[in-house]
This record gives structure tokens, C-alpha cells and sequence, in this order.
């Protein structure tokens, strides 16, 4: 048991390292599995394709939340005041500037669609409360306009817009 | 070895930890410094190869109870799920199950190192009585693991099992329905096992901890059995003794991981991936293999009480064994008469094991009686006799000149033996006996997917398909397959698109919608393969009183008996495929007149392969059914084959990641036993 000194690296150094890198190799190797199998599996993956939302349902003013991957998507029909009003805020005077254009679809506008998860903490925040006619989170009372962005409270971000596309003038494809 | 260490730490902040708690001392005075016997063989790496299992059953099976439901309803099925879409989920069940097998088959090793060389005798009578009480807990976690998939053989070897307690006089009947929850075998039970069987494996690790702590006190037993004397016959724990379990441990990696890539079924039993059916017990119910030498004893005896007794006494005098061999002599190296008899009882408990597979007829019960008979003489009568008659021959006077006397030939014979036993042991519960008065046994087919690095042909899996869909689905549903499946990796190789074409051929039944209404809708990728029946009394009704099983996995929960020596050449071979074998040969089994003598019920057909002979489905395929693109001959032979392919594949969708990972795994491992060799080579060097 005696300790070799490293100057003259021998051959039993070599075969020391050698199989101890081979261990630790094959130690990291064994590891993913163990880490991978925490990833959403096959069947969930497949379960997070696509919906479509049939809009005709929803009438001026009023909104509806379908669930995709788990997640509330809120989909508003905006009445013609709504849109004024969040297109006449300054972007530059927002929390988390962006322009409502940029929210929503050309031709589409008075459709948002946004995840109703608070951007704080991840409560779900209530459509058509708040002081901007808007989402107001109950939990610690963040406060988003008609556009999803946030105004008020502690929220840092707006609420994510999913990837959506219209299919026809009546319908949507979420994912 | 014990009381306070000397050591101290070098660096400031482990001195500091180590005046508040010596816990790096306590490490270094127990797997650094310790002094172990220099005369140790491999036999005694299983106490590390051991704590390995019990490690690797441990995080194995702390991740599968994150994907694993204690429902009766669901268990079956989260148990696929697991394997089919968890990541690496076929590895860690696989690593699991096999694990178990493998946890027993070094206790055992342990167990029979522990007999012969007598390390059961004073001062070690504390240390072997933990190690009985390891083994009764390993066994009884054992069994509730195999409950947990709750399939055939789940469910009625939990029945079996909790009505051993029902011979209990006065109170068996209650005893029963307390461990069960209710009136019989069901959810509560399910729940409750889960439950335990999570709990044991840490009591297990606990007592361990009581083990190797009794085992530092006493010190190691050695091959020559005297006691250690002076420096000269030990040497450190580091870096000795620990090379060589390292060493030991990867050896034994290569053996489990055998199991683990290429033999997954090998052990266990085709009736459990049956999902867990009430009202139907398996022709033949046998334990797990490592149980058959006790369900062996308990079917010997005639009386109900008696036998569950005599089982139990099986497992309960090894506790008295450091009183009943009151020999001198630790080691059987030393001892002529001892030695012999303690190969004739290993002898017995292989026996043993394999009457435990067999049905309790005839001459088997005859055998089981005369052995089970030696195998308590052997503690009761011979171990006290012989401490009485036997001369033993003179033993070392020390472990160094054990060393330098020793020969190393004959150490090989005997472990040679030993492994060969072993294994016809092991493979014993696959050569279980089935009955097949009458019914033939399949011939073998031809497969690409058999061997080591057999992969599914394509075009059958792609035919199969076709066939299944024209003619099998019209009765036969296949639940845990989704329309996704169709486009894995490994699979009949169709893109993504093709898939969702193929689902979009498929009505689905969904909903509600939002007027509360189910609907019908195009199959999309993420559903799964459409059943023809409601329920399974519409299946039975439609097809006079039996409903045609589910495909998904009747390549693997169908089987033959192989028979002696065939179940031993398969574990070298890898012949697994049994399931295929009798689905291709039961599709071409059928013939119009039975044979003379042998009649058929009406509604019932003859075939030649189907247990009993008399099957309720109808010839399903005539030759030009199903026509091929591909040019494939339309006959019953190619479809019976194509079938056959394709249900190996529904049953089994990552057989080829597991042989491919499998033969990675091999070429890491040959290479670091390797290394791991000459290391050893190199360490001991400076001992001898």
C-alpha cells in the first residue's frame, strides 16, 4: 500500500487510471436512465398534440378556457372598446412592453388567446376583473389589461401568448 | 474493528467535522483500515455483490412507484405503461425484476459460503441469526413485489400465499381477512402490499447495517476457519479487500446484465402477463424460483397445518443452526464426513427446487417426501452426530500458512459444481410442468427477431399489421397499442404521417362534448387501437361464452413447457421465443376431422396445439385473405408467420433498443472486468 509519487508515471499508474476513468465512464453513463425516466413520457408527449377550438360558440365579450398540456387557455372574444383600449397604451409606459398587434393575428384582432397562468406565481387569474377590463390574479393581485399584459403587481411578465393559428375563420389550432 | 478510532482526518475542516462527529473515522476504521483475513476467496464478494442488490432493488424500485398505480384496475396497465413509454422504462423494470432473482440467487451463494465453511459458529451466532432474519424479510418483500404487476400469477400467488395462514387453528380465517383487506384477494390487499413492499427493502437495509456491524465486532470467518493471530494474516480492507468485491461486482454485472438485455422473461412466467382474472386460476401455480425449494417441503406433507408448519420450520431452524452443529471445526475444508454431507444437502435443496416445479403427482410427491425428510436430517441428525463422530484433519495453525499451503485447483472443481447446480436451480421454476396431454408442442419457427442482435423484419411487422386489422380486429382488441407505436423507432417503420393516416382510418369514440353527448371521431396518433366490443360480456356473448383475449401481449403470455435439458440450454442459446411459436403454430393448427377417439364440443374446433385441443375460435385465416403489396404469398403459412411477427412486436415495441443498449452495455463491461483484473492483479501483488 504504498503511495506512488508522480514523477515517473509508471505502468500501474496507467492501469490505476485507466480503469478508474473507465469506472467513472461507465458510472455517468449508467446515471441517465435514471434521470431521463423523469421526462414527461410517451404517452404524455402524445397526449400534448395539437387541439383545434371551434369559435363560433363564443359571442362578443365573452371568453372561454380550453385546457391544452395541462395548461388554461384563455380565448377571448374582445368587444370593439377592448381593443381600442389596449392599442392606445403606449407600449414604452408597459411592465413588459409589447404591442397588442404583436399578440394577436391581422384580421383576427378581436381574438386573444393567451395562457391563463400568472406569470408571477402561477395562480390563474380571473377574466374580466381587475382595473383594466382585463385578467386580475387573486393570489397577490396582479393586474393585466384586455391584451394579457400585466399593469400592475408584482407579476414581472404578460401572459404568454401559445402558438395558435387560425384555420379557418371560425376556428384555431392550439399547438 | 470496534471502539473508538484513532484516526484523524488532515485536512482543518474534516477535523472539525470529525470532533463533532466521527463519522469519517468511523467510515475509515470500518472500510479503510479493518483488517481482513488474507486467505479469503470470491466466494466471500457476495456480501459486497449483495449490498449492490440491495441497492440497485432500491433505486429501482423507488423510480418505478413514481410510475406505478396500487389500483386493481390500473396496476396491469401502469406496468406496461411503464414499459412501453416511461424513458428507459423496459430498463429499470427489467433491472428490477431480474434484480430480484438475482438478490436471491447471491443470498443463496452467501447462505451455502456461510454453511460450509461454518461461519454460523461462535462468535458469529448473532451475525447469521440477522442474516435469517434478512432473508425472511427479503423473501416476504419479494413476494409482495411479485404481486404488484397483478397479473395471473400476481394475484394467485397472493391467494395462495395468505391462505398458508389460514391453517392457523382458531383464528387462521381471521388472520386471512385481515391480511386481505376484505373477503378475498383485491384492492386492499393490492394497496397494502404496495405499501409494505416499499417499507421492507429499509427495514432490510437496516438490519444490513446490525450485519456488518455484528461482522466488525466478530471479524471476518476465513476458508481455513481459525482465527486470526497475527499481523501477518491480514491486510487492510482498503485497497484489498475492496478491489476485489469491485471485482466480484463486475463479474456479477455481466451475469445480471444477461437477464437484464437479453433474457428478461427467462425467470419469470408467462401466466403473469395475464392480467390478474378472479375467476380463473393457471393450470399450474408455481412460486418464483427462488421459493420452490419450501413450496416443495409445504406440498410434501399431506396435512394442511402440518405442512405450512414444516415450511416454516425450513427457514426457522437455520436460527438454531450455531447450536446444532456443535463442532470444533469451522471449516468444512477440514472436515471429511462434514463436507460430504454438506454436498449431499445441497444436493437435496437443488432437488428440492425442482420438485417445487413439478405437479404434485405421482412419483414427485414420492421425492418431495424423501427430501424433504434429508433435508431436515441434515440439521437435526447429522450436524449433532457428526460433531460427535467425525475426526477432522488438522487444520492450519495460521491463516498465513493457509496461504502459502493453498492449492488452487480443486477450489475451482468445487465452484465449478457449485455454478452448474446453481444454475439448474435457477432455471428450474422455466422448466415448470404444463399440462399438454394431447397437445403438441409447437414446432420452432424461424424469427429475426431471436438472438442477440435480432431485429423485427419490417415487412412481416407491416403485414402482420394488415392481417390484424382485416381479420384479427374484427374479435381481438389490442388495448396498449397506440397508432403512435406504428411510427417508433424499432417497429413496422412507418413515418409519422403514415401513422396518423393509418389512425385517421379508425372511428374513436370521444367526448363528452360540450352538451354532454359522446361523439365519434378520425383516430388521431395518441389513440390507441380501438377494441370491437363494449365490454368484455358483450366479447363473451358474441362469441359463444369465451372472449378472445387481448393481443397486445400474447407473445409473451403464452408458453410451453421445454422440458429438462432444454430450459438449460436456452439460457445460453437465448431461446425465448416460445410466444411466437405458438401463435404461428396454433394459426396452422387446426384440422377439419379430429383424430379418431378425441371428440369436440359444438361451437368448439380442433386444433393441435391448443391446450386441451378444443379452441372456440373458428379457423380465422384461409389461403388469399389478406392480399400483400409486396408480393408475400397469400397463404395461411406467410400469414400465420406475419401474425406471429407482428404480435412479438405489440408485445415487446423496444426490443430491439434493449438489445441494441444490451450489446453496449456488453462490450463496456467485458472491457472493465478487464481493467478491473489486472488492477487486482497489481493491488494483491504487493500482499503476496
Amino acid at each position: 500500500m504504498t503511495a506512488s509519487t508522480a514523477d515517473h508515471p509508471t505502468r500501474r499508474d496507467f492501469l490505476f487510471v485507466a480503469t478508474g476513468a473507465t469506472a467513472a465512464v461507465g458510472g455517468a453513463a449508467a446515471l441517465w436512465p435514471f434521470i431521463s425516466q423523469m421526462n414527461p413520457d410517451a404517452s404524455t408527449i402524445a397526449a400534448g398534440a395539437p387541439i383545434e377550438v371551434d369559435l363560433t360558440p363564443v359571442a362578443e365579450g365573452q371568453d372561454i378556457k380550453v385546457f391544452w398540456r395541462g395548461k388554461p387557455i384563455y380565448i377571448s372574444h374582445r368587444t370593439k372598446k377592448q381593443v381600442e383600449e389596449v392599442r392606445s397604451v403606449p407600449v414604452a409606459s408597459l411592465p413588459d412592453p409589447a404591442s397588442d398587434q404583436s399578440r394577436t393575428k391581422d384580421g383576427h384582432e378581436q381574438w386573444l388567446v393567451v395562457i391563463g397562468i400568472c406569470t408571477h406565481l402561477g395562480c390563474i387569474p380571473i377574466a374580466h376583473e381587475g382595473n383594466y377590463d382585463g385578467f386580475f390574479c387573486p393570489c397577490h393581485g396582479s393586474q393585466y389589461d384586455a391584451s394579457g399584459r400585466v399593469r400592475q403587481g408584482p407579476a414581472p411578465l404578460n401572459l404568454p401568448v401559445p402558438p395558435y393559428q387560425f384555420v379557418s375563420d371560425t376556428k384555431i389550432q392550439i399547438g | 474493528m470496534s471502539g473508538p478510532s484513532t484516526y484523524q482526518p488532515s485536512h482543518p475542516a474534516l477535523q472539525w467535522l470529525e470532533q463533532r462527529l466521527p463519522i469519517i473515522g468511523l467510515v475509515h476504521s470500518s472500510f479503510v483500515a479493518y483488517p481482513t483475513p488474507r486467505n479469503l476467496n470470491y466466494w466471500w464478494t457476495f456480501g459486497a455483490i449483495l449490498s449492490m442488490m440491495l441497492g440497485v432493488q432500491i433505486v429501482t424500485g423507488v423510480i418505478l412507484a413514481m410510475h406505478y398505480t396500487p389500483h386493481a384496475d390500473l396496476a396491469f396497465k401502469s406496468v406496461e405503461l411503464i414499459v412501453r413509454d416511461v424513458n428507459y422504462g423496459w430498463l429499470l423494470r427489467n433491472m428490477h425484476a431480474c434484480g430480484a432473482s438475482m438478490f436471491f440467487l447471491a443470498v443463496y451463494i452467501h447462505m451455502f459460503r456461510g454453511l460450509y465453511y461454518g461461519s454460523y459458529k461462535a462468535p458469529r451466532e448473532v451475525l447469521w441469526i440477522l442474516g435469517v432474519i434478512i432473508y425472511l424479510l427479503m423473501m416476504a418483500t419479494g413476494f409482495m413485489g411479485y404481486v404488484l404487476p397483478w397479473g395471473q400469477m400476481s394475484f394467485w400467488g397472493a391467494t395462495v400465499i395468505t391462505n398458508l395462514f389460514s391453517a392457523v387453528p382458531y383464528f387462521g380465517e381471521s388472520i386471512v381477512t385481515l391480511l386481505w383487506g376484505g373477503y378475498s384477494v383485491g384492492n386492499p390487499t393490492l394497496n397494502r402490499f404496495f405499501a409494505l413492499h416499499y417499507l421492507l427493502p429499509f427495514l432490510i437495509a437496516g438490519v444490513v447495517v446490525l450485519h456488518v456491524w455484528a461482522l466488525h465486532v466478530a471479524g471476518q470467518n476465513n476458508p481455513a476457519g481459525v482465527e486470526p493471530k497475527t499481523e501477518k494474516d491480514m491486510v487492510p480492507f482498503t485497497p484489498y479487500a475492496t478491489i476485489k468485491d469491485f471485482y466480484g461486482v463486475t463479474l456479477f454485472l455481466i451475469f445480471y446484465s444477461w437477464f437484464i438485455f437479453y433474457m428478461p422473461n427467462y425467470l419469470g412466467d408467462a401466466d403473469n402477463y395475464i392480467p390478474a382474472n378472479p375467476a380463473v386460476t393457471p393450470a399450474h401455480i408455481v412460486p418464483e424460483w427462488y421459493y420452490l425449494p419450501f413450496y416443495a417441503i409445504l406440498r410434501s406433507v399431506p396435512n394442511k397445518l402440518a405442512g405450512v408448519i414444516a415450511m416454516f420450520s425450513a427457514i426457522i431452524v437455520l436460527v438454531f443452526l450455531p447450536w446444532l452443529d456443535a463442532a470444533k471445526t469451522r471449516s468444512n475444508k477440514y472436515r471429511p464426513l462434514g463436507k460430504q454431507f454438506f454436498w449431499i444437502f445441497f444436493v437435496v435443496c437443488v432437488l428440492l427446487g425442482y420438485l417445487g416445479a413439478q405437479p404434485p403427482e405421482g412419483i414427485y410427491v414420492i421425492a418431495g417426501r424423501i427430501l424433504t425428510v434429508l433435508y431436515f436430517a441434515y440439521f437435526l441428525i447429522v450436524l449433532p452426530l457428526l460433531a460427535r463422530i467425525e475426526k477432522p484433519r488438522p487444520l492450519p495453525n495460521s491463516i498465513a500458512e493457509d496461504v502459502l499451503a493453498k492449492s488452487g485447483r480443486k477450489a475451482i472443481a468445487t465452484a465449478a459444481i457449485a455454478l452448474v447446480a446453481a444454475v439448474s436451480l435457477f432455471a428450474g421454476s422455466t422448466g415448470d410442468a404444463r399440462a399438454n396431454e394431447g397437445t403438441l408442442t409447437p414446432p420452432s419457427a424461424s424469427w429475426s427477431f431471436a438472438g442477440p442482435f435480432g431485429k423485427f423484419d419490417r415487412g412481416a411487422v407491416q403485414r402482420g399489421l394488415k392481417i390484424y386489422k382485416e381479420v384479427c380486429s374484427n374479435c381481438h382488441s389490442l388495448q396498449y397499442v397506440a397508432f403512435r407505436n406504428l411510427a417508433e423507432a424499432g417497429g413496422p417503420g412507418y413515418s409519422t404521417a403514415q401513422a396518423a393516416a393509418f389512425a385517421a382510418e379508425y372511428k374513436v369514440k370521444d367526448g363528452p362534448n360540450d352538451s354532454g353527448e359522446m361523439f365519434e371521431r378520425p383516430g388521431r396518433p395518441a389513440d390507441y387501437f380501438p377494441s370491437p366490443f363494449p365490454n368484455e360480456q358483450a366479447a363473451r356473448s358474441a362469441n359463444g361464452g369465451a372472449a378472445p383475449p387481448d393481443l397486445s401481449l400474447i407473445a409473451k403470455a403464452r408458453s410451453y413447457k421445454r422440458g429438462f435439458p432444454w430450459f438449460l440450454i436456452d439460457f445460453f442459446t437465448q431461446f425465448q421465443e416460445q410466444g411466437p411459436n405458438y401463435v404461428n403454430a396454433l394459426l396452422q393448427g387446426y384440422e377439419e376431422t379430429p383424430p379418431h377417439g378425441v371428440t369436440i364440443p359444438d361451437g368448439s374446433y380442433y386444433n393441435k396445439y391448443f391446450p386441451g385441443n378444443a379452441i372456440k375460435m373458428p379457423p380465422p385465416l384461409s389461403d388469399g385473405q389478406v392480399t400483400f403489396d409486396d408480393g408475400s404469398p397469400a397463404t395461411v403459412k406467410q400469414y400465420a408467420h406475419d401474425v406471429a411477427t407482428f404480435l412479438m412486436w405489440t408485445a415487446e415495441p423496444h426490443m430491439e433498443a434493449r438489445k441494441r443498449l444490451g450489446y453496449q452495455v456488453f462490450v463496456f463491461l467485458i472491457i472493465f472486468a478487464g481493467l478491473m483484473y489486472f488492477t487486482k492483479k497489481r493491488v494483491w501483488a504487493a500482499a503476496h
